[in-house]
């Protein structure tokens, strides 16, 4: 009888999570619809900083959603077992969070309705282009390679699925790292370290996320991790975030080194009000020391910890993703390198920006939609990792 | 027989005639809306000289030719189009200053036709950089391009629209030489035409008996980011 309470509980708390879900991706639908009837001049963004918060929220989703499969490629193509075990559980979220990045890139365009025309007419000098292809294979690679895994005929196939996903998701923030990579024009993109920046990056977010909803998801089913297995991940999520602090710190030391971007690289990191203070203390100090101390301090690093390291690291990649695209749009183009300059257009201005309400309805309806996915894939599938008794590997 | 020969072809005869009074005026409107069709030729290469010797400091007429021509609202808030702008510009070491006005300089090499997913930017045969109103789906990534900051998003509905200038709420857009003055056969731009000092010389960078070549050929000018290599149209004198 007692069970039957707990099951009836469940149940309940699983309408409640999905009707949660759904009203904030109604509310992201309401912006949706105030920015098509008004116009973007109802969010902070202008001519000067084009792309705003819902970008920060898309390009979370993006990296996460290919760095979160590490957890499926350390499994399938590297063969440890525990790694095997949250394989599926790792693709759900993929496709989960590129499907809430995706529907917030696509529906902050100026004309979404025209979403069409982005498929019949396609430039292949494009790097946005290319990332609709790169997108697209993903969300089908990484459905045959879950098919490969969750259908006992097919598992014989989920090697080379799983190798296939591996080359793709690489290939896929190399994409996205390009999308700023090129801006040659621009002091804080154009640089060749973006890619491989981006993809250690995901590899700390995407792990990130997938321990938070790991233990949401043990705790549902009323089961306990295995203290050797998050000992194990724990200290991965450790190396990852070391790894995308030295990029970090590698790209913003190479900008210093070059003259001409000490200017923007001085506002970033020192005099530009929200965004250093971001950077210090949102990105370093919250989003990679703390965590780094919650994982390896001695006496620290259990599960709550390493649960709490995890939400730490995620709010650290929306600082930085915060003070990467805005910031770097609101330091003025150096169109006329030394002259100083003025114009009825911002030129020679720190442009200013405040993100709208709009903008974060919009991209919360995007983390609600892969909320959503999650929820109701956990509850219909079984995607919960089945360990088997824990041998080191 | 001869007879029904005659009325067969009597009524084939009307009956073009009345089809081709019937399809004349709308070809004719076709061939009007669409200007002339060897407008965009590659023989031709649209550009400018601006002298900013002659571009006088808080002089605004170039722009505000443009926004009357093209329909823009003149406003010059951060969501607001500009066109074309006037730059107040101090040399660091020396102090020298100067205005200059500036606006997409349609380059050969243009990086926004490079980034647009659609192609909705694109240059035409005659050098000229343009949005497809029809193709542009807001994406903004050439406004993330562009090294000259030349273009503009339109954040709101737009009202009383020039016919000539079709414009669009959710697309971008930027200077378009004045594409529907050349392609009705007028050899100037607004601005150039407004400019009372003669700051802006507008022309046919290709035809070496044109006025903008010879001076080109004559005076010290330079491209604005020459380092990046896009070989823009627009050339400035005296920078």
């Amino acid at each position: 009888m007692a069970d039957l309470t707990a099951l009836r509980f469940r149940n309940r708390l699983y309408y409640v999570l999905l009707a949660a879900g759904g009203l904030v991706a109604l509310a992201g639908l309401y912006a949706v619809h105030m920015m098509e009837s008004h116009g973007h001049i109802i969010t902070g963004m202008n001519n000067q900083i084009v792309w705003g918060m819902p970008h920060v929220f898309a390009i979370f989703l993006i990296v996460a959603a290919s760095g979160v499969l590490n957890v499926a490629s350390i499994g399938s193509v590297f063969g440890k077992s525990i790694y095997k075990a949250r394989a599926p559980l790792a693709s759900l979220l993929s496709i989960a969070m590129l499907a809430g990045g995706l529907t917030v890139l696509m529906l902050d365009l100026g004309r979404p309705d025209r979403l069409m025309v982005a498929a019949t007419n396609y430039n292949p000098t494009s790097v946005f282009a290319w990332n609709v292809l790169l997108y697209s294979g993903m969300f089908s690679l990484v459905a045959i390679y879950l098919w490969t895994m969750m259908e006992r005929r097919m598992n014989q196939w989920s090697k080379p699925a799983g190798l296939a996903v591996f080359a793709w998701r690489f290939i896929l923030t190399t994409g996205t790292g390009l999308i700023f990579a090129f801006l040659t024009a621009r002091q804080a993109y154009g640089s060749a370290l973006l890619p491989p920046m981006f993809i250690v990056l995901s590899f700390a977010w995407g792990l990130a996320v997938f321990h938070v909803v790991q233990k949401v998801i043990y705790a549902w089913n009323e089961k306990t991790l295995d203290p050797a297995i998050l000992q194990r991940t724990k200290n991965l999520l450790g190396i990852f975030v070391i790894g995308s602090m030295y990029l970090v710190a590698t790209y913003h030391l190479t900008n210093l080194y070059f003259a001409h971007q000490s200017g923007f690289e001085h506002f970033i990191l020192v005099d530009g009000g929200v965004y250093p203070t971001l950077f210090w203390w949102g990105y370093v100090v919250l989003g990679n020391l703390l965590p780094l101390l919650l994982i390896y301090l001695p006496g620290l690093g259990k599960t709550g910890c390493v649960v709490a390291a995890s939400l730490l690291v995620v709010a650290g990649a929306f600082a930085l993703l915060y003070v990467f695209i805005i910031g770097g749009q609101a330091y003025p183009l150096n169109i006329f390198p030394g002259f100083t300059v003025s114009s009825s257009f911002g030129d020679g201005q720190i442009a200013s920006y405040h993100p709208s309400i709009y903008e974060f309805l919009l991209g919360l309806g995007g983390l609600a939609i892969a909320f959503i996915i999650t929820t109701v894939s956990v509850r219909v599938l079984n995607f919960m990792p089945q360990d088997k008794a824990y041998i080191p590997d | 027989m001869s007879d029904l020969n005659t009325q067969r072809r009597q009524f084939l005869k009307t009956s073009l005639g009345a089809a081709a009074v019937a399809i004349a005026p709308g070809m004719l409107l076709f061939d009007t809306a669409h200007g002339k069709a060897e407008a965009g030729s590659s023989k031709v290469r649209w550009g400018m000289l601006i002298d900013t010797a002659q571009c006088k400091d808080g002089c605004n007429d170039c722009v505000t030719a443009c926004n009357k021509e093209n329909g823009l609202s003149g406003g010059t808030a951060a969501t607001d189009s500009q066109w074309i702008r006037k730059i107040e510009l101090k040399d660091i070491r020396s102090g020298r200053e100067l205005s200059l006005p500036m606006m997409c300089q349609h380059c050969e090499e243009p990086p926004c036709v490079d980034v647009c997913p659609t192609a909705a930017s694109f240059k035409r045969a005659d050098g000229i950089v343009l949005v497809d109103r029809h193709r542009c789906i807001g994406c903004r990534y050439c406004m993330m391009a562009c090294p000259y900051k030349a273009r503009s998003f339109v954040h709101e509905p737009l009202q009383d629209q020039k016919p000539d200038v079709p414009r669009g709420k959710g697309t971008v857009e930027s200077c378009t030489l004045c594409v529907h003055r050349l392609d009705k056969g007028q050899q100037n731009t607004a601005c150039a035409e407004a400019c009372k000092n003669k700051a802006i010389l507008f022309g046919n960078l290709n035809d070496e008996n044109s006025e903008i070549a010879q001076k080109i050929r004559s005076v010290a000018s330079v491209q604005v980011r020459a380092d990046l290599q896009l070989n823009p149209g627009i050339r400035y004198q005296g920078l």
